[in-house]
């Protein structure tokens, strides 16, 4: 308590300085009055008793200072002086002071870009009224985000828990405002979603529950405000305006405020449309299809009070209730609440793992900066003991110098942490407005914030203080009377120091990042040379939903046809397929299979889960697909023959044990159907690039037809070249059907980015810490030489030859190094396990990565005993001696 | 327990708690009173006392308040704190230890080593 209130004491007094001078003088004047008043009383006069009484009290300007000294408010001149001082010793020593406050900055930056990053995505709730409350609902063992529609009804009736339940999908249309047809994404939401989230108009009005009567009752469109703003120009007239959409007319109603971008944190839609109208957004109604889990995701509030124990539970009995119910659709249907940010663990999982690495990978780099910095100032503060032990001999206290050298360190920390927030709230804009993905409506929306500035101001402190630490103890030792009278400090040499320590840490983390970037790129460069299952090179590919031109059911496979047949006229194309959704593409479709003999067709006495792809007969050889047994689809795989599908090799294996066995056998799909094995084909990559084989299954598009199409287009030599006829024959065909037209492997670009990013993170972080390596191993070969040149000049002239000189000079720095690095490669082939879920193969035991590492290491060190080793080796006894 | 030297450089701290610890007082009054219960035997310049002041109140073993003199004129009264008290106390045991001590040791005489 005395300690609080001495504090508070000295901190009011920084404020009332101007008061409390007042009020002492006043205090003084007023003695020497009392005084007077005493003296007059014995019969002087006024003026004669106020002489007196002045001369009584003695010098009044001394106890004037000695009063307030005493009264602590020489702390803020001190502190004052303290600064200027600091300022004027960093001034001295520019070098020192550049490379400190950059290396801080370094390490302050990145933390400060990851934890904004962090902030944004994972800290920071959606931009809803009441966040706290609104939570998303996920399903099984798996915490799927995604629901049927008729199971979020009955979740949504049947709960007791949450004000109002909403649900939403994400989709693609095609829009039409009079004369180009763009194609735009959409959150096709149901009614109650305004009303459910609680957000009010910018703009008109929104959609509401009773807007819905039923299929396509609700053609109504609620703008972004960011699309609003790049569209229609901030037009306020839009309300009311009918636009197309797939080619029905939609009604403009309102503009939604800007800060509410939707309910994914990175997913910015254009506009909002009634997801009753599913059939001519998306070509298809699957509303009433309760097996059908398209709904991305079921969110709502929880009543004031519920607790979200008692909402799991509430929502676990509906399930229940549900899986006796129907049986044959509904299995595990168990529920967890989740934010709804991040799609639930979907996005949010993945995510929270890779920024929660990277954000300790951070740490580490912070902490090598501040070990970097610590033996910087230690070996500073040696340099300086002769200044150091004339102050405490003069009769200075050790607190004050120390207090001095943390003034120093806590300026470094703050001009530090001040530049490296520059630059990471610059990397952070800019990261905001860079779209990843050319054809995704994905942002990073991590502009910084208060909580970004805080955490780099506490990180600059506290790091400040990690390396003003250091010194202490070097100078609460030092003994003023022998480091003045023989010029070194006087403490002994100790086998192992805190310095030793602090350098071989800082390389092990350096070494750790090394290893975990070279980890990351091999991993990288080896997923670009692997088999996906088909061949992206040489190929074109055009994206395109036939809703979005007013097809619908039986029109698209007609239309597919006639795409494919003029597409393959094109000179120069070898052959055209269609696929509903490439592999590797984001949202991949599975579904659960049977085997033949299965009669209880509930989920649970499911043999296997398997991929789907719906493809043209033509799509293998467009893709390169081999096939290993039977035969591909043909056109005469239509509704009138027997349904038939390719499977591949791991299908096969998996169902029937051998390829062979599964030529002609049968399967059953989810819905009860048998269908028959005609071929077999390779395994690929179908969601990402780090996973093992899983069972896939293609249909023929005539017998499972498929709005979203994309059409693979196999080119001889390179596909860009008929770019332009791909796109006027489409043109020819359809004017109205929006589509894009990329290469297969900018395509892969998608599947690519997240190893990218995290191999780009990894990347910069290891450079980082291989900086921060190289100039803490400098800072401590240069000192090293420079504390022993007089040793290593006598050494020459009593005849040591250049390697013993270097030996001397730089073994230990060397021999620092070398434990580093191994206790960082080790560490690193440790963490490389948790890397392997993101990159794929990423192998630690690679003799590649392992050499790599190695071969870096020893360039560091190379690198940054350069220097200092020249400097030994330039060392002229001669002059040397004679300067003492 | 704490450094007596620095807390107490004088003897001027002690007496500046055992003038106040008889009531409230403005620093001419103390001067007074350590006037009065000193029998006069002690000298000190007027001004000295107000470090000591400003020192005893920033330890917070004394409070100041402003107020009115008996002769109407604007003065900061002094008053002891709780731990002001203890520390009178406190001092004054070791002082009067000190002193015994101090005396038996200059009352010894030769023939009693």
């Amino acid at each position: 308590m005395r300690l609080l209130d001495a504090l508070r004491f000295r901190i009011a007094n920084l404020f009332k300085r101007e008061q409390m001078n007042a009020e002492l003088e006043e205090e003084l004047r007023g003695h020497i009055q009392l005084r007077a008043d005493d003296l007059e009383r014995s019969g002087i006069s006024r003026g004669e008793a106020e002489r007196r009484a002045r001369i009584e009290f003695g010098g009044h300007v001394r106890y004037r200072e000695e009063s307030r000294e005493a009264a602590g408010g020489m702390f803020l001149e001190s502190v004052w002086q303290d600064l200027r001082f600091a300022l004027r010793m960093l001034r001295k020593s520019p070098g020192f002071t550049a490379v400190a406050v950059a290396t801080l900055a370094l390490g302050i930056g990145a933390n400060a870009i990851v934890f904004g990053v962090l902030n944004a995505l994972v800290i920071r709730p959606l931009h809803v009224p009441r966040a706290q409350s609104l939570w998303g609902i996920e399903r099984g063992k798996d915490n799927a985000v995604n629901q049927s529609f008729p199971d979020y009804l009955d979740l949504k009736e049947r709960n007791r828990s949450f004000e109002d339940l909403a649900a939403y999908n994400v989709t693609a249309v095609g829009m039409d405002t009079g004369n180009n047809p763009t194609s735009a994404w959409i959150l096709e939401t149901t009614g109650n979603y305004f009303d459910a989230l609680g957000i009010q108009p910018y703009l008109g009005r929104f959609f509401h529950a009773s807007d819905e009567h039923g299929p396509n009752s609700a053609p109504y469109i609620v703008l972004t405000y960011a699309y609003w703003h790049s569209h229609f120009q901030d037009d306020r007239g839009v309300v009311g305006r009918t636009v197309q959409l797939n080619k029905h007319p939609f009604t403009i109603l309102g503009v939604a405020p800007e800060e509410f971008r939707g309910t994914l944190l990175i997913v910015f839609p254009d506009f909002w449309v009634p997801l009753v109208n599913q059939e001519q957004l998306e070509g298809v109604n699957v509303l009433n299809v309760r097996s059908n889990r398209g709904i991305l995701m079921v969110m709502g509030h929880l009543k004031e009070g519920v607790t979200t124990a008692q909402a799991v539970a509430d929502l676990n009995s509906i399930g229940t209730y549900l899986e006796k119910t129907y049986p044959k659709d509904d299995g595990q249907m168990t529920f967890t609440l989740a934010r709804p940010g991040l799609a639930g663990d979907w996005l949010g999982k993945p995510l929270r793992a890779f920024l929660t690495g990277l954000l300790a990978l951070a740490g580490l780099i912070l902490l090598a900066a501040c070990a970097n910095l610590g033996s910087l100032f230690a070996a500073r503060a040696s340099d300086r003991s002769r200044e150091i032990a004339l102050r405490l001999a003069l009769g200075s206290s050790p607190a004050r110098i120390l207090r001095q050298l943390f003034t120093e360190a806590a300026l470094i920390s703050l001009m530090g942490g001040a530049l490296g927030l520059w630059g990471s709230v610059a990397s952070l804009r800019a990261l905001s407005v860079w779209q990843p993905l050319p054809t995704a409506p994905l942002q990073i929306p991590v502009n910084a914030d208060a909580n970004v500035y805080g955490v780099a101001l506490l990180l600059s402190l506290v790091s400040g203080f990690l390396f003003g630490v250091v010194p202490v103890r070097q100078v609460l030792q030092t003994d003023p009377y022998r480091v003045i009278k023989s010029g070194s400090t006087g403490t002994k040499v100790r086998r192992v120091s805190a310095r030793d320590v602090l350098l071989v840490a800082q390389v092990a983390i350096c070494a750790l990042l090394v290893t975990a970037s070279l980890v990351a790129v091999r991993g990288l460069v080896r997923s670009l040379h692997s088999n996906f299952g088909f061949e992206p090179r040489n190929a074109m590919l055009v994206e395109t939903a036939l809703s979005m031109a007013g097809y619908n059911s039986e029109g698209l496979p007609v239309m597919q046809k006639r795409l494919i047949d003029a597409l393959k006229d094109i000179p120069g194309v070898q052959s055209v397929g269609s696929v509903d959704r490439l592999p590797l593409y984001y949202g991949a479709n599975g579904t659960i299979v049977f085997k033949d003999d299965t009669i209880d067709l509930r989920p649970a006495n499911a043999a296997a889960q398997a991929m789907v792809y719906k493809i043209s007969p033509e799509y293998f050889d467009a893709a390169q697909t081999s096939l290993l047994a039977g035969r591909a689809l043909s056109w005469h795989d239509d509704g009138n023959s027997l349904r038939v599908a390719v499977v591949n090799r791991k299908f096969a294996n998996k169902m029937f044990g051998s390829e062979l066995k599964a030529l002609g056998s049968y399967f059953k799909a989810r819905d009860g159907a048998r269908i028959q094995v005609v071929g077999v084909v390779e395994d690929g990559k179908y969601e990402n690039l780090a996973e093992d084989p899983q069972p896939a299954t293609f249909y023929p598009f005539l017998q499972k037809p498929s709005n979203e199409t994309c059409l693979v287009v196999r080119v001889k030599g390179d596909p860009r070249q008929v770019g332009a006829a791909i796109k006027s024959t489409i043109r020819d065909l359809d004017a109205g059907l929006p589509f894009t037209l990329r290469t297969w492997n900018q395509e892969l670009e998608s599947a690519l980015f997240p190893s990218r990013m995290a191999t780009l993170s990894l990347g910069a972080l290891g450079t980082m810490g291989a900086l921060l390596s190289v100039t803490g191993i400098f800072g401590m070969a240069a000192y090293s030489v420079s504390k022993r040149l007089k040793e290593l000049g006598i050494r020459m002239a009593l005849g040591a030859q250049r390697k013993e000189v270097l030996q001397a000079a730089l073994g230990r720095a060397l021999k620092l190094l070398a434990i580093g690095s191994t206790a960082g490669l080790l560490l690193g082939i440790l963490a490389s396990r948790v890397l392997a879920a993101i990159v794929y193969q990423a192998s630690p035991r690679d003799p590649l990565v392992l050499g790599g590492v190695v071969v870096a290491m020893l360039l560091l060190g190379l690198l940054a005993t350069w220097i200092p080793a020249q400097r030994a080796l330039r060392i002229d006894p001669m002059k040397l001696l004679r300067e003492e | 327990m704490t450094d007596q030297a620095q807390l107490l450089p004088g003897t001027l701290d002690l007496l500046i708690l055992r003038a106040v610890s008889l009531g409230p007082l403005h620093g001419y009054g103390i001067l007074l009173r350590i006037g009065q219960i000193s029998g006069h035997a002690l000298t000190i310049e007027q001004g000295a006392l107000y470090p000591g002041l400003f020192r005893l109140v920033r330890q917070g073993l004394l409070k100041a308040n402003w107020g009115t003199s008996e002769n109407n004129r604007r003065a900061k009264f002094y008053e002891l704190t709780v731990a002001g008290r203890k520390r009178l106390r406190q001092e004054t045991e070791n002082w009067n230890r000190l002193a015994t001590a101090i005396g038996t040791a200059l009352g010894t005489q030769a023939e009693e080593v």
